[in-house]
């Protein structure tokens, strides 16, 4: 039975790999984990998610004003992408790099486009992470 | 003599403390793991304000009564931090009497020529990219052995 679990996890985590929901920095943080963190991996990343959720909300906020503030946009999107790369989140970290391009160039409709697309792609890796944690 | 960062007799580092800032929750939680894997004590700061203080060389004068500085073996930080960058925390520790010969590493998510350079000829010891791993701070560890033999 134990094996079937492990399995489980095993093909999971290949196929948040393969479809680039994460990158070799997750491997990194697995690697932190030890018998003192036992739990390490998913508090990081409960922790992300609690810190990112702040700043997805400032970004929405600050998409709203007219007109946009594109320093600070970028601001915000450096520090996002930071959290997201640091956990390993590639398409995140993707994402992020487009966003603070249009913010470069001054594009808002460029931004809120890809910001969109951003808030999707982190939905969907906040499922597939909770997912993978629940296998015991 | 306090126990915390002294070399034993064949002046190999047991355990350095290392005063690590970041702006950046997560990067904070990861390099305090990666170093604490790594036996190293670690002091982190949110931002240089702070990690000056730890130091002693606040501008509250009352903060420079404090031994925090004497035990720090090494200053890591984060380039891109609001307030004071890493810079500018580089300098003010290699303008110190007591702290200029601490090595300090600076980290960036960044990967800018022209900041590394500033960095390292205001006396950065490395410049290092993030995230960190723990190739990288092997890196770091052997810095220290060499600083301390």
């Amino acid at each position: 039975m134990e094996r079937n679990l492990h399995k489980q996890l095993g093909n999971m985590k290949k196929s948040l790999f393969d479809q680039g929901y994460l990158d070799e920095q997750f491997i990194q943080l697995e690697e932190l984990q030890d018998e003192a963190n036992p739990n390490f991996v998913e508090e990081v990343v409960t922790l992300y998610y609690r810190d990112s959720a702040r700043l997805i909300q400032n970004i929405e906020q600050t998409l709203e004003n007219n007109p946009l503030d594109f320093a600070k946009l970028d601001n915000y999107m450096h520090q996002f992408k930071g959290s997201s790369c640091s956990i390993g989140a590639k398409k995140l970290k993707n994402e992020c790099t487009q966003f603070r391009e249009h913010c470069k160039t001054g594009n808002g409709d460029g931004c809120k486009r890809t910001f969109q697309q951003l808030k999707k792609e982190y939905a969907a890796l906040k499922k597939k992470l909770e997912h993978y944690f629940q296998v015991p | 003599m306090d126990a915390s960062g002294v070399s034993s007799a064949d002046g190999i580092m047991e355990e350095p403390h290392v005063l690590a800032v970041d702006d950046n929750l997560i990067d904070r939680k990861l390099v305090e793991k990666l170093l604490r894997n790594s036996s190293c004590k670690v002091t982190t700061a949110e931002n240089g304000l702070r990690a000056l203080e730890y130091l002693g060389l606040g501008d509250d004068r009352q903060s420079s009564v404090t031994d925090n500085a004497s035990k720090v073996n090494m200053i890591i930080t984060d380039y891109c931090m609001p307030g004071m960058t890493g810079y500018e925390l580089l300098k003010k520790i290699k303008e110190s009497s007591n702290m200029k010969d601490v090595p300090v590493v600076i980290v960036s998510s960044e990967n800018v020529p022209t900041r590394i350079n500033k960095c390292l000829e205001e006396g950065a010891k490395m410049f290092m990219l993030k995230p960190l791993k723990y190739s990288d701070v092997k890196k770091l560890r052997c810095q220290l052995m060499q600083c301390r033999g």
